[in-house]
């Protein structure tokens, strides 16, 4: 299996399993931005609309993106390893031209994203880290009908500095790893040539910006008292 | 030349005796320097003093010294061939350097290129590769006309700046994993892009990446540190184009 042995096939791999991640963080943030009210209902109409979708449908979502984070993870754990075998010593000088703080340091912003990950689902999908929130337990009216509070745990959830510093913190993180991930994605899959690759990295570093700005707005406008429950 | 001023360095340079040898940083003095000298007749006028006191001279990889062989192989203050764009050792100068300047020079290092002795590497292992698919196979017969296959311009020229690797090895002295991508990359895509290697071409790209691997060779983690290396310019779109390749083979 070329794909799953050589090194352009994993390449390829972490590429293709890592833009896919990335359409669904611009999905997401999309369907987060409701909390300012363009939606009707707003967040929890949202969220209501999601979960009453048919349920093979959200298993199935839910185990693709498992899929991709695993072989994600996996590839990428495996070629940080064998790369780093590539030069056993290091130069006395060190004089990168090219590389980034964000190309050298992929694998630690992913495994920050990793540790991210696990919180944020038990944060506000299994909402187990503060129960007493959890939308689930707490149903409002929304259109003659009893929905999850969405809104309300998100919003008690980055009241808490903590709580909104590790939000901005992660996306910190998700800014490098994908300032350094989409253009590269370009690259593996040969999607690029000598005048658009400059480009492609101008681009990459701006869509990773706008994610970064997006999400953040939310923790960032709730701890300021801007956004309110 | 008297009416030059001259210069005094300070290096530090890699000694090792051998493969197994652990190897270590010496420190030597560059006297009477001047602008004019090139960074290997630097070192020559170093080993003349160290031959003159009974010293073991630096063992260095050098041939035509015009730019163009790819064997000066040296790593200077981190940099392959120096940093200076598309520039080998050979072509670097002195007055890229001030009096009392402190140059470390090292070898190539990677997983793939064992240390010979001090600032000499084996590779071997780029050889290697090519010999994995860096070639067509056909009966030649006897010599065709010039222009018997029509290759448009832009294809050819596109295979041509390809073609320029001279094989040094600096992208991979380059890479911080040690990959070989540059290198295998221009050669695929100077055979990929004519008619005379598209034949071949999924066999090719297959085995050529494989034997990378076995090698002993990085994988791409696309930082394009080789191509800032490359003493000839070669572009990261000839990794890009590998890649293409690479996909076409799969299906």
């Amino acid at each position: 299996m070329q794909l799953t042995s050589s090194s352009i096939g994993r390449k390829i791999l972490m590429a293709v399993t890592g833009q896919a991640m990335v359409l669904f963080a611009v999905v997401h943030l999309l369907g987060n931005s409701s909390i300012f009210g363009w939606l009707n209902g707003g967040i929890n109409a949202y969220a209501e609309h999601l979960h009453s979708l048919p349920l093979p449908i959200i298993i199935g979502f839910r185990l693709a993106l498992l899929a991709m984070v695993c072989v994600h993870i996996w590839f990428g754990i495996q070629l940080t390893i064998e790369n780093r075998g590539g030069r056993p010593q290091q130069y006395a000088v060190k004089s990168t031209q090219k590389a980034t703080f964000a190309s050298e340091n992929m694998i630690w912003t992913g495994v920050l994203l990793g540790c991210f990950l696990v919180y944020h689902l038990t944060h506000f999908t299994f909402q187990i880290i503060d129960p007493q929130t959890a939308a689930l337990k707490n149903l409002v009216p929304l259109h003659d009908a009893m929905v999850p509070n969405v809104l309300g745990m998100v919003v008690t959830g980055f009241k808490n500095f903590f709580v909104s510093l590790i939000y901005v913190g992660a996306m910190v993180a998700l800014f490098l790893h994908l300032s350094h991930g989409i253009q590269s994605f370009f690259q593996t899959m040969g999607w690029s040539c000598d005048k658009s690759q400059p480009l492609l990295v101008k681009f990459g570093t701006l869509v990773a910006l706008g994610l970064f700005l997006g999400y953040v707005t939310i923790p960032l406008t709730i701890f300021a008292g801007i956004l309110k429950g | 030349m008297s009416d030059h001023k001259t210069m005094t360095l300070t290096l530090i340079v890699w000694r090792q005796k051998n493969a197994s040898d652990a190897g270590k940083f010496e420190t030597y003095t560059a006297k009477n320097i001047t602008e004019h000298h090139s960074f290997l007749e630097m070192l020559d006028c170093v080993n003349e003093d160290l031959i003159h006191t009974g010293k073991d001279p630096i063992v260095f990889d050098h041939d035509c010294r015009e730019g163009i062989c790819g064997m000066c192989s040296q790593v200077i203050n981190g940099a392959p061939h120096g940093g200076q764009d598309r520039t080998t050792v050979c072509q670097l100068h002195m007055r890229k350097f001030k009096d009392g300047d402190t140059i470390y020079i090292e070898p190539w290092r990677a997983r793939a290129f064992p240390i010979v002795r001090d600032l000499i590497v084996d590779r071997s292992a780029l050889d290697k590769i090519t010999q994995a698919g860096g070639y067509t196979s056909c009966h030649t017969g006897g010599v065709a006309d010039g222009n018997a296959i029509l290759i448009p311009k832009p294809i050819a020229d596109e295979a041509m700046d390809a073609a320029e690797c001279v094989g040094c090895g600096a992208c991979v002295a380059g890479c911080p994993n040690g990959a070989a991508m540059l290198y295998t990359g221009a050669k695929v895509s100077q055979l990929a892009l004519l008619p005379q290697g598209k034949a071949e071409a999924a066999q090719r790209v297959t085995n050529m990446t494989n034997a990378m691997a076995e090698c002993g060779f990085g994988n791409c983690t696309n930082h394009y540190e080789c191509m800032a290396a490359c003493p000839k310019g070669i572009n990261v779109k000839f990794i890009a184009r590998m890649n293409r390749e690479f996909i076409k083979a799969l299906f």
